[in-house]
This record gives structure tokens, sequence and C-alpha cells, in this order.
């Protein structure tokens, strides 16, 4: 409990700041609007005003939760193409879109992770490897990512993957750096005593894989996962920005800011956000329930 | 005490040398080593750092190869004999995984080497409880003070049957009432095991407590300054060391430390 009242402070803070800013940024509409209306805005009314508009420059926090709200729960329980009344997700909902995006990003991961920790474990087991392939990972994440994500997609597409897989390949892209950085430093944390020990034994290197490196490496893996899955998020959004996609929190982003739908685009950020949160969380439970069963937890 | 002269040495190390390349020139790690052990001795290397005594105890384990010279290990190449699992070896860090328990720590050596899981039990139990740990197979290593986890070390090098056991100052990082204890434990599982144990340490009361032959050496290059057997029986109460014996054999060895030491 102790804990959550800093966080709670912060956020408390945020949103003060939030609605402070509101209304000098919307102000000048609402009086636009008043002028041409023949009206004088008091104070009072200016602040209610900036506060209410449905097509703002920054909406208010609230605007954006009721946004949020309403193209959820109440567009898929009461929306006519909602789950409730068709039994699939409504195509204007912000959970067809975050799923869009979700699946795409569940895809990229794996393939991101397994990647990583494959070239991981290349590197540390094999000289030509450590000296090839490390300077090319770097080099991959220091190309913006919003240049190669078009290429990547129009070549796939121009051989005939669409869908799915492009936006999981760009998942990819961003997700296994992280992994391959973490993992390599995790399979080299043994020190030379252990790896001394293991020779005593005349251990396989499988079995120094498996009873040493790869357990030593567990909290670098959590790690780099965490990191890894919010950069597979960003990977699949950004993924679904350059190609008009129809669905997706990316084409919410890209309708929205085309249409000049502020409140959506601030909805479908905070979708994402909240996504991105509890992946990581969710990573950090699965991390502590396994280091915990290792006796290793922090 | 002396090597039986009708078996075989159970070590026979012939002018050993062992150079390392380092940035700074080559250094001479090991110079003209010979020494043979016996079975069933107890023989403690001691001297200041770089002398070789690591160094040589890494040589009996295949972890350094010398430049020249020869040596056997029961019979063998080392490297022949670390791949039979001659020996056990007990590094100055208990080194125990953070990840397994106190048994399965102990368990380790025995899952690489294949044996059945019964047997893995046994031996876990048994050897836990010639250290004295018994009780604590569930424990995690952080649970267990430095001298207890530096027994469970020991433990994991009994586990399985190596003739030779090697210690590496494993009580050098304890302090000394625990370090006593240590030694005494360690001479009643000599007497238990009846095994060859190569011992390095930096303190001279624990070699002449511990050794049935002290091996003097000192540095640059790393070589034997005197070998010295030593008279005490092999049954020892702490209360050997005020004994005129222990004294003199104690100033024997600081007299070989000293005189290596006027060299420089």
């Amino acid at each position: 409990m102790r804990n959550v009242i800093p966080v709670l402070t912060v956020v408390a803070a945020l949103i003060a700041l939030w609605y402070i800013a509101v209304v000098p940024m919307n102000a000048q509409w609402a009086l636009d609007q008043a002028r041409r209306a023949g009206q004088e805005l008091g104070f009072a009314a200016l602040v209610t005003e900036t506060m209410a508009q449905a097509r703002p420059r920054l909406p208010a926090p609230h605007q954006v939760a009721i946004e949020l709200w309403n193209s959820t729960v109440v567009e898929e329980m009461t929306g006519r193409r909602g789950w409730w009344n068709t039994g699939s997700l409504s195509n204007r909902s912000l959970i067809y879109h975050g799923w869009v995006t979700l699946s795409a990003t569940l895809l990229g991961f794996a393939i991101g992770s397994a990647l990583g920790i494959a070239l991981a474990i290349g590197i540390v087991h094999n000289r030509a490897m450590d000296a090839s392939v490390m300077p090319w990972a770097i080099a991959s994440q220091t190309i913006p990512i919003l240049a190669i994500a078009p290429m990547i997609i129009v070549v796939l597409n121009a051989v005939g993957i669409t869908g799915l897989v492009p936006k999981a390949i760009i998942s990819t892209y961003l997700s296994f750096f992280p992994v391959v950085v973490g993992m390599v430093k995790g399979l080299r944390a043994p020190d030379a005593m252990q790896l001394d020990l293991m020779k005593t034994y005349s251990a396989s290197g499988s079995q120094v894989f498996a009873k040493l490196r790869w357990p030593s490496a567990m909290p670098y893996l959590f790690a780099s996962l965490k990191v890894g899955i919010a950069a597979a998020l960003v990977g699949a959004i950004v993924a679904e920005l350059p190609t008009g996609a129809s669905a997706g929190l990316g084409a919410r982003l890209l309708s929205g800011s085309y249409f000049g739908q502020t409140l959506q685009i601030w909805s479908a950020l905070f979708a994402a956000a909240i996504l991105a949160a509890s992946m990581v969380a969710l990573i950090g439970l699965i991390q502590r329930l396994t280091l915990t069963r290792m006796g290793m937890a922090a | 005490m002396k090597p039986s002269q009708t078996t075989a040495p159970v070590i026979a190390a012939k002018n050993l040398n062992l150079t390392f390349q380092t940035n700074d020139g080559p250094v001479h790690a090991l110079k003209d080593v010979t020494l043979d052990i016996g079975k069933g001795e107890f023989v403690s290397f001691i001297g200041p750092s770089g002398c070789g005594k690591t160094t040589f105890l890494r040589v009996i384990a295949d972890l350094e190869q010398p430049s020249s010279g020869t040596i056997s290990v029961n019979g063998m190449t080392p490297d022949a004999a670390r791949k039979a699992r001659a020996y056990g070896y007990v590094f100055q860090a208990a080194g125990l995984y953070p990840w397994r328990t106190i048994a399965g720590n102990v368990k380790l050596p025995l899952e690489i080497m294949g044996y059945s899981k019964a047997e893995q039990a046994a031996r876990v139990e048994k050897v836990l409880e010639l250290v004295e740990l018994s009780g604590f197979e569930r424990k995690f290593p952080w649970q267990l003070s430095g001298g207890m986890q530096q027994r469970a070390s020991i433990a994991r090098a009994l586990a399985f049957d190596a003739d030779i056991l090697l210690m590496d100052e494993p009580f050098g990082a304890l302090d000394e009432i625990v370090r006593d204890r240590l030694n005494e434990q360690l001479l009643e599982l000599w007497a238990r095991t009846e095994k060859t144990i190569g011992f390095v340490t930096h303190s001279i009361p624990e070699a002449v407590y511990l050794s049935t032959r002290i091996v003097v050496m000192s540095p640059r290059p790393g070589r034997i300054t005197d070998i010295i057997d030593s008279p005490l029986p092999r049954q020892r109460p702490l209360d050997i060391r005020d004994t005129p014996e222990f004294i003199a054999v104690a100033h024997r060895v600081r007299e070989g430390l000293r005189a290596g030491h006027l060299d420089d």
C-alpha cells in the first residue's frame, strides 16, 4: 500500500497539469465561437467551454476517459455492430483495434524473443558469430523504424504476404534487440570459477548451458523481455501507419489525425499505453513467480 | 606418513614448468616443480601470493596446461584423469548455484555424471551427513552462513567417488573460529574417507594442523623451497597446536617462507 501513494500523487499531479493546459489550448476556438454568436464569455464559462468541445486541440482527461469507455464497453455492449448484438467485435471499438494490434505484437514478440535468444546463444558459443552478429544487430537499430517499416510492408505485400505477418515482422525487428543484448550478458554472467567447476566435472557444452548459463541468464531474460514487449507494441503500431491499414491502434491514430478527431487519437494512445503496461506487468508477474521458484527473488 | 615406496604415487610431477604470457611479458608461475603425492596423504601448499600454489593445484586438475615437464594423476594424464572424474575440486568461494537448494547443489555433479535418481538421493544424504549439514537439504545457499556454504561445496566435491580432493584456500574467506571448526571437521572427514588431499592455504597454523606433508613455495619464479614431513600423529585434537612438535614445524615453515622472500 505504501508504494501506491507516491504513484497516485504523481498521477494526480499530471492530471492537474493536464487540466490546466486544456484551457489555453482550447480557448481560441471557444472565444471564436462565442464571438460569432455575439456573446461574451466569462472565465468560468470559458473553462467549461474548453472542456466540452467535440474536437478540441487538447481533450480534457475526463473526455478521454469517457471516449475510452464509450469506444470499448459501450460500443461492444450496445453498439449496432457490437459484440452483444452481433457476436463479433465491432470495428468501431478499441477492443477490436487493440486486439488487431495485440495479435501482431504477440506474434512479433514471440518471434523476436526466440530470435534474440537464438542469436545470443550463437554469439556466446561461436567465435565467428560473436565477432560478426553484434555490430549488425546494433546497426539494425540505428535505422529509423519509420523509414524501414513501409519498405518491409510493401516488399512483403508484393510477394503476397499481407495482414498479420508484415506487422509482426516489424515488431520482431524492434523486439529482438533488447533480448539479444540482455541474453548475451546473461549467458556470460557465470564467472570463471563456475565455468572451471563445470570443467572439473567434465561437463559437456550442452550441460554447461542447461545447468549453468541458462539459469544464470534468467534475471537478464526477464528484464529484456519487458523492454522487448514494449518495443514490439511500438513496432506493430508503427507498422499500421504507413499503409493506411484499416484496423489496429495505429490505424485509429492515423485516421484520427486525418479527420482531426483528437479524442480518437488520445483514446487510442491510452489504449496502447494500457496494453503495454499490462503486458509488462504480466511479464513482471511471470518473472516473480519464476525467480521465487528458483530461490532468486529480488 | 611418507608416500609408501611400494605403491605408485597418486600424483607425480616432474620438472614442471609453466609460463603465462601476459601483456607485461612472460610470468614464470611454476619452475622445476617436482613432487610425488602418495595415496591417503594430506599435502598442504603454502606460500605468498604468486608462488604458484594455486597454479600447481590447477595443473593437477587440468585447468592449466604446463609449458614443460610431466605430470600424472592416478597414472594418467591430468586430462584423462579429469575425464575419469578422478578428483573433486573445492574453490576459494563456495560457488553454490543460488537457484539450487543445498541438496540440488550437491546433486549437480551427480546429474552431470549421469547417476540414477535413487543413487543421487542416497549420495546427497550421505555426503551432507558427512559435512554435518543434514536437515539443510531444502534450504537455498543464501539462507546458510559462509562456513555452512563452504561445507556444502565440500559435500559437492565429495558426492562422486573421486579419490583425490583438491582444495584451493577453501577456508580463506572465513573467520578464525569457523575455520578452526572446519579444520577439525576436515580432518575427521579425511580419516573417514581416506582420500588424498591437496590443500592450498595462506595460513601456517592451518597447514601444520592439517597436513601430513607441507610444501613451502616461493614466488618469482614459483617454486618449491622446502618439503616438510609432519611428525604429528594422524589423530589431532585442536590443542595439539600448543605442543612443542607443532610449534617446531610451524617455525620451520615460517623460516622456509622467509628464506623464499630473501631471494627477492
